[in-house]
């Protein structure tokens, strides 16, 4: 058994075979006495501590004294507390900021959106107020769409937000709470292409709204945006700032026009004659401002008996 | 030598208004460092397990009459805390490099879970998840402060001669 023997060699070695083993001994002794008291101390402490209140006032006492330290001692912490507030602050700063920064982008396109849906409110308040006044064509239901484009120089359409699934159809009239914007010229299944009434190939039976006599057709002007009230004889009168509305179909026609009547178009700018031409030349400044085309009704009519 | 006593207790005062002044209000990442306890084991590993012990009783006393606790909680833990890291000191970890590193990292592990225990026993809050969860940090924390604290407390307590350290091997069977 070597490996015994080297241990015992070690140990005889070290201390036991020293003349001081007994006092290793003691102080080994000594040593389990001191924990062995001390942990009895502390539970009897917690004890005491735990059950009753005899401890308390000493604690008091204590804490009261040692009171002026912890304020020295924070007193002289505090430059120190500040300058790693200051640094952390710097950190957060950083990260607040970049968190900051997009909260307040979000925040404006959410202010935007909500913008954008106020005004939106307002025009389908005012074409609903106009789908529900008197004014409204009596034989038609209608639908509300969003204008998705504007017209251009070269195109004088707009597409709208409502198709073949809101019940449009071709030839269906388009109109504002300011009056007429046009016709349905091609229906898709969700969006549908209105012609306006400032097309060249667009044509509507219009009437003097004080002189109704004066019957002619409202066709695209030379300006882009203008119309001109035309085939209106010389012997009808139209005076400037007359309102011009859709004449309808007068009796049961067999070619009836497709627009209702008395739905506005625009207004008399200028009347002119001269004895060369049959008629007069009459400009008007439609009420619709096509350019600026948000929303819009479109008429569908009205189921009959025999059909639509 | 004979200063030791006062000099450690002044140590541990100054430690422990340092630690609920400038250390305890502090919690990264859910951990706070404890210097009161790095600067007992420190004391503890230069100065034996009596001394340690001893350490450990007055500083919890100091710590409990400081923060209106139960008075003899901290006491029990850091007396223990403070004798077993000495009797390390005394055996085997005897100017070696890691036993500071290994004693703040064990004990502090150790000290947090028996705090827990006690506060658990005594029917005071205890909540564990949020403890343990800043267990790590804490411990991290506490070895950084290891390195300067150790080398302070070294300086101002030489370790002992050869001639004056316990020296015992118990043989088993």
């Amino acid at each position: 058994m070597p490996r015994n023997r080297t241990v015992r060699l070690a140990v005889l070695g070290s201390s036991a075979a020293a003349p001081g083993n007994s006092q290793n001994r003691s102080s080994a002794l000594r040593r389990r006495l001191v924990i062995l008291t001390l942990v009895m101390a502390s539970l009897v402490l917690i004890t005491i501590s735990f059950r009753s209140s005899a401890l308390d006032s000493a604690q008091s006492y204590g804490a009261s004294a040692l009171r002026p330290f912890e304020i020295v001692a924070t007193r002289v912490a505090r430059p120190f507390r500040d300058g790693a507030g200051w640094a952390r602050g710097l950190f957060d700063a950083k990260a607040q900021n970049r968190k900051l920064t997009r909260e307040v982008e979000q925040l404006r396109q959410l202010v935007a959106r909500q913008e954008g849906a106020v005004e939106q409110n307002i025009r389908l308040q005012k074409l609903l107020r106009y789908a529900n006044s008197p004014s409204f064509p009596q034989d038609y239901d209608w639908v509300a769409a969003q204008v998705l484009t504007s017209p251009s120089d070269f195109n004088q359409s707009v597409t709208i937000a409502a198709g073949r699934d809101r019940g449009i159809a071709l030839q269906d009239i388009v109109v504002t709470n300011r009056g007429l914007v046009g016709q349905v010229t091609k229906v898709f299944a969700s969006q549908s292409r209105v012609t306006l009434i400032t097309d060249p190939d667009s044509a509507v039976r219009a009437v003097d709204e004080i002189s109704q006599s004066a019957i002619g057709i409202v066709d695209h002007g030379s300006a882009v945006d203008s119309l001109v009230f035309d085939r209106v004889t010389k012997d009808k009168k139209v005076s400037y700032g007359d309102t011009i509305i859709t004449a309808g179909s007068p009796g049961n026609g067999k070619l009836p026009s497709l627009y209702p009547r008395n739905i506005l178009i625009g207004v008399v700018t200028s009347v002119n004659q001269s004895d060369t031409e049959i008629f007069k030349d009459i400009q008007v400044e439609p009420f619709v401002d096509f350019s600026s085309l948000q929303s819009v009704l479109v008429l569908i009519p009205k189921p009959t008996p025999a059909g639509r | 030598m004979r200063s030791d006593p006062i000099k450690a207790a002044l140590l541990l005062f100054v430690a422990v208004l340092v630690q609920s002044a400038l250390f305890a209000p502090y919690h990264p990442f859910g951990g706070s460092a404890d210097l009161v306890l790095v600067v007992l084991l420190s004391l503890a590993l230069l100065r034996g397990a009596v001394f340690g012990a001893f350490a450990g009783f007055g500083t919890g006393l100091l710590i409990d009459t400081v923060n209106l606790d139960t008075l003899g909680s901290s006491s029990l833990l850091l007396t223990l805390a403070g004798f077993w890291i000495g009797r390390y000191g005394e055996t085997t970890a005897f100017d070696r490099f890691h036993a500071p590193y290994t004693s703040v990292g064990v004990v502090t592990v150790a000290y947090t879970l028996g705090v827990l225990a006690l506060r658990f026993v005594l029917g005071d809050s205890a909540p564990a998840g949020h403890v343990l969860a800043g267990l790590p940090f804490a411990a991290l924390l506490n070895l950084v402060l290891t390195l300067p604290v150790y080398a302070l407390v070294r300086r101002a307590f030489p370790p002992s001669e050869p001639g004056d350290r316990v020296h015992e091997v118990r043989v088993l069977g």
